[in-house]
């Protein structure tokens, strides 16, 4: 039972945080919501980049190289490609043929 | 010709499919060995469907914590999605039925699939990203149900997949830098959170970078709106 209290807990406040504001600016979007919703998607993936990255050690070994290879290999592919998936399956098959065999 | 919506929302949800599903086992396991079965876990995905937070909780379950800390702890982990919902108010402004299940929805990798606000041709938008977040969520619930069910019996070694979750967002990263000329946001996020990370540690570095973000891009408001 003490269970249930957890996590409904848990899920009652996940849900107000993502409902919050949407019911704060329901009515008009102020002008500078608009442009934190045009500005922030950008700066908020290159946060989730860094924070993917966060347990990686760039100063003992591996020096953080099996992230760097396969990072760049996801950005070239992309550039190159222009497609999600490619980009995403060749970086997560590099990275775990990196760590599992050769780091 | 048929609606192509759904079909378009399952292409776009794939990439997030790989990384869901090997998470949500992870979750399982914990799960059960923790002493929770399946329906616990079921219960969690379907409901908390906040993936690092599920993870935290399930040491707040056997750690004996109290509501309170619970509560605390969800707004620490999860307090960016507040940061999530407030750069879609205007996105999902007209999503009418579609709009409550979309927000309880808006995870990270949810998120990234649909914060840059477009649609393929020929769907209705608003169907299309309640199917790329009903989609996801499925993928996650399975996920969890499958590690609960078999626990640790994978036939193969499954280490390093989970840099599926950060390639997909290093794609996305890539693919808004390609498509807008104006990278002062993307640098913004990129260099706010690392020196954040130097200075706060791994552990805490996540709210002061999302304090940072804000403050540097309202600073840099009349010089970014004046470029539009």
């Amino acid at each position: 039972m003490r269970s249930v209290i957890l996590i409904a807990a848990m899920s009652l406040t996940t849900i107000m945080l993502r409902f919050l504001p949407f019911l704060v600016f329901r009515k008009e979007t102020p002008a500078y919501i608009t442009y934190l919703g045009k500005v922030l998607p950008p700066a908020i993936i290159g946060m989730l980049v860094i924070y993917c990255l966060k347990d990686v050690t760039p100063l003992q070994a591996p020096f953080g190289l099996p992230e760097l290879i396969a990072a760049v290999c996801v950005v070239g592919m992309h550039v190159w490609k222009r497609n999600s998936l490619i980009s995403i399956l060749t970086g997560t098959v590099i990275y775990m043929v990196l760590i599992q065999a050769i780091f | 010709m048929k609606d192509q919506t759904v079909k378009l929302a399952f292409y776009r949800s794939i990439p997030v499919m790989a990384g869901y599903i090997v998470l949500g086992i992870g979750f399982g396991i914990l799960m059960r060995n923790a002493g929770y079965g399946v329906l616990w876990t079921a219960a969690m995905s379907g409901f908390i469907y906040a993936g690092s937070m599920q993870y935290v909780g399930v040491s707040l379950l056997t750690g004996g914590a109290s509501v309170i800390t619970t509560i605390l702890t969800t707004i620490m982990v999860n307090g960016r999605h507040l940061f999530y919902s407030i750069s879609m108010v205007d996105k999902y402004k007209d999503a009418g039925k579609y709009k409550p299940y979309m927000i309880f929805a808006l995870t990270d990798e949810t998120y990234s699939l649909l914060c840059d606000g477009k649609a393929p041709e020929g769907s209705d938008p608003n169907k299309y990203r309640f199917f790329v977040s009903f989609f996801d969520q499925s993928y996650w619930v399975t996920g969890s149900v499958l590690g609960s069910l078999l626990g640790a019996v994978l036939p193969f070694s499954t280490a390093g997949i989970e840099f599926s979750m950060t390639a997909l967002f290093i794609t996305s990263f890539t693919e808004q830098w390609l498509t807008t000329k104006d990278h002062i946001p993307a640098l913004t996020g990129l260099l706010s959170t690392l020196l954040c990370l130097v200075i706060f540690g791994r552990d805490n570095f996540l709210i002061p970078a999302m304090l940072l973000i804000t403050l540097v891009l309202t600073l840099l408001r009349s010089r970014e709106e004046g470029q539009k």
